[in-house]
């Protein structure tokens, strides 16, 4: 009765390839491709997958992750040639009668296997001031509409994953472009009713390296694993500084 | 250090291919502007060069160069229309890919229009 109550349950199980972009940085080898068949769930996420080549198969397989639902945006990697979060993105969904290809996000530096150098991403973030600029003292809450609050809930979504900065042609030739996770954050101040330093962002944005850059290729807004439009909002900051105030 | 793997081609979308084309065109158009600017020029040094040089021209093969320059400058052409309507146009980014296809439209209608007249005077039928 049992056995036959499990089966009924049960989540088919099936084997998938997955080639991984491996490169280690002590080995003195070009990176490779390495290939592993491993057992999956029909629940499974590629992450899953990589756990289990790593717990299982080889433990030297390096990869970032940390909250592993989608919420702290450490292991955005590029999957089938797509910026994806690997624990975002169900095996079941790609197509897998082929192989899975997992690699390292494009244009960061390898810094092993799967993991990037995020510094220069950061740094980025930071040149943007991804922080409330007010004069008054915080004494009480600061109100807002719903409607001045719509203006820049979209932009509030991003995890930094830097899923849309690497995708981003520009981003790959160019690498001192701030990219389009630093523009969505300076959104996210620009247009807040709340903040007064606007002035000061569109400044830093219409710059050489700054929104001018953007040639609206949308692989950024496919690849936000949290949905954020985020073409629309470089769009909008370019009107900013077109008007010179948000 | 190999830093820069060279892992598969990344899977953009229309957005993302319609930029590609973009940029082919436009270095397209780029050197044929160069190249006609330098012919042209020649006139000012003497007309019969400028004559014998614009004479080489007639010939099929040019012809038909003629016909993808005004090919890829009618998708140039539209496709930065598109490019301007998404960066200032409030509805721009939600119609992106429709646009895209809409130029698409348009310079196949245009480029009809133009490549069998065209092609008549380049092989001499009319
Ligand atoms: S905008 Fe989206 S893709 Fe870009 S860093 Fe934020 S969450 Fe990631
Ligand atoms: S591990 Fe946190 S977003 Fe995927």
């Amino acid at each position: 009765m049992a056995t036959e109550f499990e089966e009924m349950g049960a989540v088919p199980s099936f084997t998938v390839t997955l080639f991984v972009r491996r490169y280690n940085p002590e080995d003195g080898q070009e990176a490779r491709w390495q290939d592993f068949d491993v057992q999956v769930h029909g629940t499974d996420r590629v992450l899953d997958a990589l756990h289990k080549i790593k717990w299982e198969m080889d433990g030297s397989l390096t990869f970032r992750r940390s909250c592993a639902h989608g919420v702290c945006g450490s292991d955005a990697m590029r999957i089938n040639g797509r910026n994806r979060l690997a624990c975002k993105t169900l095996i079941k969904d790609l197509d897998i009668t082929q192989p899975i290809y997992v690699e390292p996000i494009k244009g960061l530096e390898v810094e092993k296997d799967l993991v990037v150098d995020m510094n220069p991403f950061y740094q980025a973030y930071r040149d943007i001031k991804p922080f409330l600029i007010a004069s008054d003292k915080p004494e009480k809450e600061r109100l807002q509409s719903a409607a001045e609050h719509s203006k820049f809930e979209d932009t509030t979504k991003c995890i930094l994953c830097a899923a849309c900065t690497t995708s981003c042609p520009v981003f790959w030739t160019d690498g001192q472009y701030f990219g389009p996770a630093a523009i969505v954050n300076a959104h996210r101040f620009i247009f807040d009713s709340r903040d007064e330093a606007a002035e000061v962002r569109i400044d830093i944005l219409n710059d050489k390296e700054g929104v001018w850059r953007c040639r609206t290729t949308f692989n950024c807004t496919e690849a936000c694993p949290r949905g954020i439009e985020v073409t629309k909002a470089i769009a909008e900051v370019k009107q900013a500084i077109l008007r010179g105030k948000p | 250090m190999p830093t820069k793997p060279a892992g598969t081609l990344y899977r953009g979308k229309v957005g993302m291919w319609s930029w590609v084309l973009h940029r082919i065109t436009g270095v397209a158009i780029f050197f044929f502007l160069l190249v006609h600017v330098l012919d042209t020029s020649l006139v000012r040094l003497s007309p019969e060069a400028y004559n014998a040089v614009v004479s080489t021209y007639k010939t099929p093969l040019v012809g038909l160069g003629e016909l993808g320059l005004v090919a890829a400058i009618l998708y140039h052409a539209l496709n930065g229309v598109r490019v301007i309507l998404i960066d200032f146009w409030r509805k721009g980014v939600k119609y992106q890919n429709v646009m895209f296809w809409v130029v698409v439209v348009v310079a196949l209608i245009a480029f009809a229009g133009f490549a069998p007249r065209h092609l008549i005077h380049v092989f001499h039928l009319g």
